[in-house]
């Protein structure tokens, strides 16, 4: 009976990456704290995380089953469907708050962006993969037109925030996967270049955000209140924070959207500096973790995925943190594991999930 | 599947993808340091700041509105007061769109077209952040309702509001004042006056009246209360509070049974009427007649009714027992002839043989008498009697203008009483100097005559009148005629006397007083102009008749009052003090337009000693009815004025 247990267990957990595992578990924890106080002690609120958390672990689990040979087959399709979606969205989406991002499929809506958040990785992996051997700069410049393809298409939607993230999940393959430096330097100084016609082409609201960004008082009422409330919650946090449950920004409701894309100023007022020393620590150790699993990663497509995912996870928690600080505008993003929202909890379980896989499978071989 | 195979590549490509995934890491790195030294620069740096912005957000200092302090009467009947009425207020700093919160209030609370027209009204000339009443008065359905609904209003609220009510109406409504909302004006004198402060959260000052002469007493101290509050701007929980310090109670000399018993003896009729205690310079009765409502301003006018104030004919809004100037035609004689006494001008023996006029020597211009054949002869005491004018031309002539006004200075004349109310009118009391400032004109001596019998360019306000009679009736003791008596501390409950300022006693031989005095006296006796209205007063009463000319009449023609335009004719004057051996009161009465101040002033006079001598109920007055009694006085009739 014993040993029953005992190997159910040892299946069970053959594919999870230990390591990475506590790091992750730590962050929901100090999420699950968070949100308890954010949503002023709601129990409705905590369920709904458990059960996203449950579902997710779930998706981690089947994914880091899943050899990544299996994925890789995959990898194609995927892009090609979300592609395919992302082109229905821009043709017959739903309209909501005045951005066509969603796709009514009778039973669901979906938002084919958040497929493209995992299928761009996985298409270009696979790409370079496939090129491996003869890696030429022409391979670059196609890949480069896989990715910017959906990123426009996301940015037209508009939605420049995650059109922006994915680009990056792209541009961090292109890194990884040895785009000469000359053309980084080049691309980096065009991309500057480019920044006026950037400008002259986002919508009003993109430009209010940046423009709150540099001066949050100009509209203290409008655009900048999210970002003077959190800046006063953060800064008023000091060393050691008002305690937890005793946030006053947090607790008055000068905070708004707490339990979601702001709960980082509901933690940062609670646990002051200290505990944002910590919380940095804890992403850096999934962040530490990734690029270990990276670099021992088998193959080039279990590599240049295996680096994404982990760019991807610390970029969204660095946006968000540079957002609720009051360093980077506004943009939807919420902080992965901390936040309260299924999709984002699912989707960077997925990303685990991958991690998980290529980790285990690595040690399976080799063993 | 070749490509899972673990891979023997060049050692090369595979240390330059290490060496990738290291820059990247170092990235991230590089990042997250980013954000800690924002940490730092936020959370240690500018922790205070950020502190003090998030007690500034929790925070909210909240003004606690003193009880206004209440305005009594001398017997302790109210006459201005305050009651609590619950107020639907929309703080527009918190709304967004205002005119589609107010459209969804109107739902749940019956929001008038005049209610959205004041909100707007206040809402242009607010001067500070802060709620704005949109509805007053709400009954505990509409509290219920609106509480229901209340998470649909951020920003709207309901408070709990003190408003000043005046309960007797148009009653001693030009005594009482009344107070209106502060104003970018009365906000420029306040932070003048360094009296802002105590002003926050108040939303009235005194306007008019004895509300704002004492406004300093009654507004009282301003308390505070620390609140938290939440982002809707609601209090959550009270931190700290100082409590306010109410206003102080106004007790006054004024009976206002007296005053109702005078404002109903005019029937309807103009005028005004000033009774002072003589002992204590006390004002018992206050009197302008019409009157208004003071309930009216207290939250700002109707466009309609104000216009309606305003254009009426009667002019209610002008006080003229304080600011109306009228010639105090022969009630002006009495100290005439105290002059001549005490001047050494006139033996009460001396007197002159009246023909019915006085000339100038050398001028054959007439300055008729009231009474066509005069009265014979005439000595001092007949003079004051029968109203006699010829021999108050004589005098006149014989004092010179500028004797007549300085001794004419002592008794209050052409100077303010320094009665507590604003607005006071100074009158005049020419002299010739007073004519080449006004005029730049010399002064002549055909200007001095009528002077004599209270006409010319004399003019002064009810109140001197009231007050100059309350002279002779103390003999001498002039004080500054005050309303308010006593002074209550709203918290301590200890009273400070308001004392009338005795301000000079004049030194006038005794012999002199008891001459006039006699004289008034024996005005309202059988033979004197005033004896048909004090006939069985049971009481000894001194008086004097006057009637006050509003138009010229001209040379040879003579007053005939049915031929003349109502608003044109003479003002009836009656100025009395009783009991005459020691006298409670002392008054001064004005009817315009309605004649005889025998007929019809006197009258008013004895209705208002009678009830605060006697306490007789008020007797409707005939005025009318009176007309054409033989003995009033016409002193003024025949008078010219330049």
């Amino acid at each position: 009976m014993q040993n029953a247990i005992e190997t159910l267990w040892r299946r069970g957990t053959a594919h999870i990456d230990g390591p990475l595992m506590i790091a992750v578990s730590l962050l929901l924890a100090v999420g699950m704290v968070t949100l308890y106080s954010a949503s002023n002690q709601s129990l409705d609120r905590m369920e709904g995380k458990l059960f996203n958390i449950g579902v997710a672990l779930a998706v981690m689990w089947v994914v880091a089953n899943t050899p990544m040979a299996q994925v890789l087959r995959f990898a194609l399709p995927a892009y090609l469907l979300a592609l395919a979606l992302l082109v229905a969205v821009a043709l017959v989406g739903d309209v909501r708050n005045g951005a066509r991002r969603w796709l009514d499929l009778g039973v669901i809506s979906i938002q084919p962006s958040e497929l493209m958040r995992i299928a761009l990785p996985l298409a270009l992996a696979w790409y370079f993969d496939r090129y491996e051997s003869t890696l030429k700069l022409s391979n670059f410049a196609i890949a480069a037109a896989l990715f910017v393809l959906p990123v426009g298409l996301i940015a037209e939607q508009p939605d420049l925030g995650t059109a922006l993230l994915i680009a990056s999940s792209g541009c961090y393959v292109l890194f990884l996967a040895g785009l000469p430096w000359k053309v980084i330097f080049v691309l980096g100084a065009a991309g500057v270049a480019s920044l006026p016609l950037l400008w002259s082409v986002m919508h009003d609201y993109q430009r209010t955000r940046v423009l709150t960004l540099l001066d949050p008082t100009q509209d203290p009422l409008g655009a900048g209140y999210h970002t003077i409330q959190s800046t006063i919650a953060v800064g008023s946090g000091g060393w050691f924070g008002k305690g937890w449950l005793e946030g006053t920004q947090t607790h008055l409701d000068f905070l708004p959207e707490r339990t979601t894309d702001f709960i980082f100023a509901v933690y940062s007022e609670e646990f002051g500096l200290l505990g944002n020393a910590i919380l940095l620590l804890l992403f850096l150790l999934v962040v530490a973790r990734g690029l270990v699993i990276t670099v021992n990663a088998p193959t080039v497509f279990t590599r240049l995925v295996a680096g994404s995912v982990t760019m991807t996870f610390a970029t969204y928690a660095f946006v968000n943190m540079g957002m609720v600080s009051g360093i980077l505008p506004v943009v939807g993003v919420p902080l992965p594991l901390i936040s309260y929202g299924g999709t984002a909890l699912v989707s960077a379980f997925f990303g685990f999930g991958l991690l998980m896989s290529i980790s285990t499978n690595r040690k399976l071989i080799k063993s | 599947m070749p490509q899972l195979v673990e891979l023997k590549n060049l050692e090369g490509e595979r240390s330059e993808f290490r060496r990738r995934a290291a820059i990247a890491g170092l990235f991230v790195l590089a990042l997250f340091a980013v954000l800690l030294g924002r940490f730092v620069f936020l959370q240690v740096m500018k922790h205070e700041h950020y502190h003090t912005q998030a007690e500034a957000n929790r925070i909210s200092l909240v003004p606690i509105v003193p009880n206004r302090g209440l305005i009594l009467d001398r017997h302790g009947t109210v006459l201005a007061h305050n009651f609590t009425a619950y107020t639907l207020e929309i703080n527009p700093s918190l709304v967004r769109d205002l005119d589609a919160t107010i459209e969804s209030l109107s739902q749940l609370i019956e929001i008038a077209p005049k209610d959205r027209r004041r909100f707007k009204r206040l809402l242009d000339e607010s001067r500070k952040l802060g709620a704005i009443p949109i509805r007053t008065r709400l009954s505990d359905d509409e509290i219920a309702r609106f509480a229901a609904n209340r998470y649909r209003f951020p920003g709207v609220e309901i408070n709990a509001r003190l408003f000043r009510r005046y309960p007797n109406g148009t009653l001693a409504s030009h005594v009482v004042g009344y107070i209106g909302r502060i104003n970018p004006k009365d906000v420029e004198s306040l932070e003048a006056r360094g009296l802002m402060a105590n002003y926050r959260g108040s939303e009235h000052i005194g306007k008019t009246g004895l509300e704002q002469k004492y406004e300093s007493e009654l507004h009282g101290i301003t308390g505070l209360e620390q609140v938290e509050v939440d982002s809707g701007g609601r209090a959550v929980r009270t931190l700290a509070r100082t409590p306010p310090v109410s206003g102080n109670n106004l007790q006054l000399h004024l009976d206002l049974r007296l005053q109702q018993a005078a404002e109903e003896a005019f029937g309807g009729r103009r005028g005004a009427l000033v009774a002072i205690d003589p002992a204590t310079g006390g004002v018992l009765a206050f009197v302008s007649m019409p009157g208004f409502d003071p309930n009216l301003f207290i939250d700002g006018i109707d466009t309609a009714t104000w216009n309606e104030l305003n254009n009426d004919p009667d002019r209610p809004m002008v006080n003229r027992a304080l600011t109306g100037q009228y010639p105090p035609g022969s009630t002006y004689k009495p100290f005439m002839a105290l002059a001549a006494l005490q001047l050494g001008k006139r033996t009460p023996q001396y007197g002159i043989h009246d023909v019915g006029f006085f000339t100038l020597p050398g001028n054959s211009h007439q300055y008729r008498d009231w009474k066509v054949g005069g009265h014979g002869f005439v000595d001092m005491h007949k003079s004051i009697v029968i109203s006699c004018d010829t021999y108050y031309y004589q005098l006149a002539f014989d004092l010179g203008i500028d004797t007549i006004s300085n001794f004419m200075r002592q008794f209050g004349f052409g100077a303010r009483t320094g009665l507590d109310l604003e607005g006071e009118a100074i009158g005049i009391n020419p002299s010739q100097e007073w004519k080449q400032r006004r005029f730049r004109q010399k002064w002549y001596v055909g200007d001095t005559i009528s002077i004599g019998i209270g006409q010319g360019y004399n003019v002064t306000t009810l109140l001197q009148l009231a007050n100059a009679t309350a002279i002779i009736a103390n003999r001498g003791q002039v004080f500054a005629p005050h309303l308010v008596n006593t002074i209550q501390d709203a918290t301590s409950r200890t009273l400070r006397q308001v004392l009338a300022q005795p301000l000079r006693r004049l030194d006038f031989k005794p012999e002199h007083w008891q001459t006039v005095h006699q004289a008034m006296i024996d005005v309202n006796t059988p033979g004197g102009t005033g004896h048909r209205a004090f006939a069985d007063a049971k009481y000894l009463v001194g008086g004097k008749t006057g009637t006050s000319q509003v138009i010229a009449i001209k040379q040879g023609q003579r007053y005939d009052a049915s031929k003349i335009d109502e608003r044109h004719r003479d003002h009836a004057l009656y100025v009395a003090y009783a009991p005459a051996d020691n006298p409670r009161i002392a008054l001064a009465v004005l009817v315009e337009n309605a004649g005889g101040g025998g007929a019809h002033a006197a009258p008013l006079a004895r209705t208002v000693m009678d009830f605060y001598l006697l306490g007789q109920p008020v007797k409707p007055i005939d005025g009318p009815a009176n007309r054409g009694n033989g003995s009033a006085s016409g002193g003024g009739s025949g008078a010219e004025r330049d």
